[in-house]
């Protein structure tokens, strides 16, 4: 896989990873032809592109389309499977996943993202597992927070003295 | 000093904050934007960690998806990374992941936090820098953490290891060195039973072996365990992408997979693990007749299948098979055909490839005609899709296919007519290249010409212009074929041409010229009766200079006459409808336009001043007038009969540079050459003519001096006329001093020659086999295009050498014995790791011999139960042997470091190479 992109039905763009190394301008060249080219396709139709001899997959899932970039050898199934598979792990995550907790926890759909694929590849095909070692990260991250909070509130405590 | 730090940190926005603030974006989004980088960068700065982890990710978020520069914040991104916290040190991993690449200037101090995470015992913190470096390894990372990563390939935590089998790929790509460590723990973990390791290796090495399927032959005997073995979906579709590689290069491989393959095929109920069985047998198990029937069994499931994905890829699969198995095609034409009207357009283009596929010489009529039906009714875009294959399918190798040109012409003419068609500047160099390269089809050219011509419609659709140049063009090169061309002179000169470019409308004059001098040449000079002895002379010299042009076009003159009579009367009507039209030309804005006008109404002046006045009296009373016309026309005739052949792209470096013409000397002296030429005779055209020079002499000397004056500007119209249509003309004319390389297309007088050559031949008699009809199918250039090919085929043959990097070369090594099966691949290796190949080859045969006399029987309780007998035996010797790999693999392995010194040292030492010649074989199945 060499990219992930997650685009609004507006065209807006939720969420980029980038496999394979393209520079600021071809990231953003790649993202207006492919928006224009997936968003315009009806519904009903297949879920592939053809383009710059690469493959898109994409699928709509609501109003975010869902769009991964192969090789023109990959197989299309396979990673219609994957998009798949992370929609159900956003969704398992956050609880019915929508659109407004990807924007508002890009960061967690991210390290989602991160924890089923590495480097383009498909590592982790369970979804408990996924979720159970996010939410295993999550609780680490909270219990640092809630150190900074008591340190926070202690720095106010030494203030207000 | 920690107020200002403080206050920062209590009252900074979060991430949450700047998304809610972009969304409901009070002050515009860029506004709102650059304020909230200026925040970033000093909370960036600041001293606190989650002030700063904060700050990195709002910037993550902007540059992520608005596309702002984070280099500014590499350092920090560092500098968080440092942070004991978790916390932190996940933001700052996402930030390095996002924003790193390798140019980054901070990155040679990144290895050391990775290296401390690396050995961290939080495996999510090993994991995350893992992930990390998956993301941004370059060469010296690779390098300085090969070790930690080799470590954490045998962890056992499964969450870290599978990870760091990922990993490897990356470290293997940029330091290939790192294969001589870390590939025998690789390989053992493909014995691993835990799906989620296997699944990580076997993505990694179909990966590898998409680059260099050769190097991992060895490992095929594994691969095979894991295909036969798996129930997992997603580790099966990988095996199968990797035996696609494997197979096509060791046969008995094939012979082994292709049943297995086929077993998954009939059992699986995973479209996605069936479509990819499917496409490994088409693509590289084609020979086995059996497995490709039952393919095609399923690719026909596929594309009756409502779902469009499937319908896409089993056309897909389709298309693939059509390459070697055209008979697959043509059974399943009605699906292929109906999904031409399918609503999503990829299916139709993939239809329409398949289609175009099955075109053979014997079916391109009626597929054209079914396409041509469908691009009627199609949208805009496929519509010219279809046109767009269609010409270039029929085009194709100097139109091979096309056996009945007068169909193909017509069916040109029929496309320029569809509504949507934008494939002008095709159809045009088509029709002017058959032209010149088909003779028998001129009748037929010129007829569609004159219907594209005659259609006033045609002239407002601006896509259909350069279709009616060509044809504007083809009627005036080729008019003694016209009915009537009177008809014709109408139609060029028909008021609606004013919506016509410039470039075009020139082209008209330019043809309108020609055909009023052929009118002016059958009514005078052929036809009439008026020509008087010395004219009816000239006449038979013309005709022997006719001859040239072939007989058809004779009996065509013969045809046109009685057709349609042309009288004195029409030729007066003629030259009034030519100077109607083109006066208001003169005043045109374009020199092209506005010059060849002139040149026509001069043209039509002098005809009028003698040639009428004459015609119009007794003939015997002015025969000096009337042979002083018709000698004029006659000699522009001439000069516009010219046969244009097509002419090679470098044949203007076979134009042998005449003597005495020096190409840098200035122009005042080509005047004189210029001169020079004039005088012998219209007949030679050389091809370093300064046209325009002569153009503007010629103009000028018309009125003067008629004889030379003519023949000057009839030159200096055909010179013009090169100078537009260059590419369609031989180097010089009819003149005999280059034919001997590049024959004139359609000059019988050099046919001869022409069909001497092998290629020329075989196409003729392939032609001559049908009986309707023999295209005269001139190859002015096989010489050129052979060339051609010649000169891309070692470049394509190159590739793949010098693809055949260190990364193989070191995998090579390791798996050893790849010197046989590979001469090229022992270039790239260094002499001393040849050696040690060499050497570990040794042992192991040693070791071989050792174990079969010994070992057989502990080796069988993992042998897998369903093999048949017959290969039993020698399945259970090679799984032995392959034991003993794995075996001695992970003693060096553990041992590796200062075994490879060793290894080295002894490589030194002359050794006793056994024949190497059957090691490979042993490893397969």
């Amino acid at each position: 896989i060499h990219f992930v992109l997650l685009i609004s039905r507006q065209g807006k763009v939720r969420l980029t990873k980038w496999y394979s190394t393209y520079s600021k301008k071809e990231r953003s060249k790649v993202l207006r032809e492919l928006s224009g080219v997936i968003l315009t396709r009806g519904p009903r139709l297949c879920n592939f592109v053809e383009w710059r001899g690469l493959k898109v997959v994409y699928k709509r899932y609501a109003s975010l389309y869902f769009c991964m970039c192969m090789d023109p050898d990959g197989n299309e199934l396979e990673i219609l499977e994957i998009i798949h598979h992370y929609v159900e792990v956003l969704d398992r995550y956050f609880g019915s996943v929508c659109e407004l907790d990807l924007i508002y926890n890009f960061h967690k759909a991210y390290y989602i993202l991160d924890e089923i694929l590495i480097s383009g590849e498909l590592q982790e095909s369970s979804k408990r597992t996924v979720v159970r070692s996010v939410a295993a990260q999550d609780s680490l991250v909270e219990a640092a927070k809630e150190e900074t909070g008591s340190t926070i509130s202690n720095i106010i405590a030494l203030a207000a003295k | 000093m920690s107020g200002p730090s403080l206050m920062d940190s209590l009252f900074q926005r979060t991430l949450e904050d700047l998304i809610k603030g972009l969304r409901q974006q009070l002050i515009g989004e860029q506004a709102f934007i650059s304020k909230a980088l200026e925040e970033i960068r000093k909370e960036i700065k600041s001293t606190d960690l989650s002030t700063k982890s904060t700050a990195l990710l709002k910037l993550c978020y902007l540059s992520n998806l608005h596309f702002h520069d984070m280099s500014f914040a590499a350092f920090h991104a560092l500098e968080v990374l440092s942070s004991p916290r978790f916390s932190h040190k996940k933001i700052a991993y996402h930030a390095i992941s996002l924003s790193f690449h390798d140019s980054t200037p901070v990155l040679l101090l990144i290895t050391n936090h990775l290296r401390k995470d690396l050995t961290s015992t939080n495996e999510f913190e090993v994991s995350l820098s893992l992930q990390c470096l998956s993301r941004i390894a370059n060469v010296d990372l690779a390098r300085d953490l090969t070790p930690e990563v080799f470590t954490l390939l045998s962890s056992n935590k499964l969450y870290v290891r599978k990870r760091a089998v990922a990993v490897v790929l990356r470290v293997f790509e940029k330091y290939p060195d790192s294969v001589r460590v870390c590939f025998k723990r690789l390989v053992e973990n493909l014995e691993n039973y835990d799906p989620q390791i296997l699944s990580a290796v076997v993505g990694v090495f179909s990966e590898l072996a998409c680059k260099d399927p050769r190097s991992y032959l060895p490992l095929a005997p594994e691969f095979y365990k894991i295909l036969v073995d798996s129930k997992s979906n997603w580790i099966s579709i990988k095996v199968l992408k990797i035996f696609a590689k494997l197979a096509p290069l060791e046969p008995r491989l094939a012979n082994r997979v292709v049943e297995p393959i086929c077993d998954l095929m009939r059992k699986t109920g995973a479209k996605s693990l069936l479509f990819e069985c499917v496409r490994t047998v088409v693509t590289s198990f084609s020979e086995y007749e059996s497995a490709v029937r039952l393919a095609v069994g399923k690719i026909r499931e596929f594309m009756v299948d409502e779902d469009p994905n499937l319908k896409y890829l089993g056309l897909h699969a389709l298309s693939i098979v059509a390459s070697k198995h055209l008979w697959v095609v043509s059974e399943n034409k009605e699906v292929v055909i109906k999904s031409l009207s399918d609503p999503d357009p990829n299916i139709k283009i993939e239809s329409l490839r398949l289609v175009m596929a099955m075109v053979s010489e014997h079916n391109v009529a009626e597929i054209s005609k079914v396409l041509v039906n469908y691009a009627l009714k199609s949208d805009p875009l496929f519509c010219n899709e279809i046109l767009g294959s269609i010409l270039s399918t029929c085009s194709r190798n100097v139109y091979e296919i096309i056996v009945d040109f007068d169909w193909y012409v017509s069916l040109l003419g029929e496309m320029s007519r569809i509504p949507h068609c934008q494939m002008g500047e095709e159809i045009e160099n088509q029709l002017v290249d058959i032209g010149l390269r088909v003779k028998d089809v001129r009748l037929e050219l010129v007829r569609v010409a004159r219907d594209l011509l005659i259609d006033p419609a045609l002239l407002g659709n601006s896509f259909l212009h350069r279709v009616l140049s060509a044809a504007a063009w083809v009627s005036g090169e080729y008019v003694e074929f016209s009915r009537n061309p009177l008809e014709l002179m109408e139609a060029l000169l028909q008021p609606r041409t004013s919506l016509l470019p410039p470039s075009i409308m020139a082209i008209y004059i330019q043809s309108a010229f020609k055909v009023l001098v052929f009118c002016l040449h059958t009514c005078f000079v052929r036809g009439g009766s008026t020509a008087g002895v010395s004219a009816s002379a000239s006449y038979e010299s013309f005709d022997d200079l006719s001859v040239e042009n072939g007989a058809g076009s004779t009996v065509a003159h013969g045809q046109t006459c009685t057709s349609a009579p042309i009288t004195n009367e029409s030729i007066v009507n003629l030259l009034k409808l030519v100077e109607l039209a083109l006066s208001p030309l003169l005043g045109s804005h374009d020199v092209e336009v506005q010059e060849r006008a002139r040149n026509l109404l001069g043209f039509v002046d002098l005809i009028k001043l003698e040639a009428l006045n004459s015609s119009g009296q007794e003939e015997n009373d002015s025969e000096q007038k009337g042979v002083e016309a018709t000698k004029i026309i006659r000699l522009v005739h001439d000069a516009f009969s010219k046969e244009l052949g097509p002419v090679s792209l470098s044949a203007q470096g076979k134009v042998p540079v005449p003597d005495g013409l020096t190409l840098n000397e200035n122009l005042g002296d080509l005047e004189t050459i210029c001169s020079d030429i004039e005088l012998p005779s219209s007949n030679t055209f050389s091809f370093g003519y300064p046209f325009e020079e002569k153009d503007v002499s010629s103009f000028s000397n018309l009125q003067i001096k008629e004889d030379s004056g003519q023949s000057n500007e009839s030159t200096s119209l055909l010179a013009e006329h090169r100078k537009r249509h260059g590419l369609y003309y031989l180097p010089s004319g009819k003149s005999e001093v280059i034919s001997n390389d590049y024959p004139p297309a359609n000059d019988p007088a050099l046919q001869g020659d022409n069909n001497d050559t092998a290629s020329d031949l075989v196409k003729l008699t392939a032609e001559s086999l049908v009986p309707k009809r023999k295209p005269n199918h001139s190859k002015p250039r096989p010489v050129v295009v052979k060339l051609d090919e010649a000169d891309e085929k070692p470049v394509a043959v190159k590739h793949p050498e010098s693809r055949d990097d260190s990364l193989s070369g070191a995998v090579r090594d390791i798996l050893f014995g790849s010197e046989d099966i590979l001469p090229t691949s022992s270039r790239s290796n260094l002499p001393s790791s040849n050696r040690k190949g060499k050497e570990k080859q040794h042992m192991i045969t040693q070791v071989e011999s050792k174990e079969n006399v010994v070992g057989d029987g502990n080796s069988s309780s993992r042998r897998r139960k369903d093999h048949s007998h017959g290969k039993e035996r020698r399945h259970r010797k090679k799984n032995a042997e392959e034991r003993n790999e794995t075996d001695r693999k992970e003693k060096e392995s553990s041992s590796n470091h200062p075994r490879r010194q060793k290894s080295r040292q002894r490589a030194e030492e002359p050794l006793k190479v056994p024949p190497q010649t059957s090691v490979i074989p042993d490893f397969l199945l």
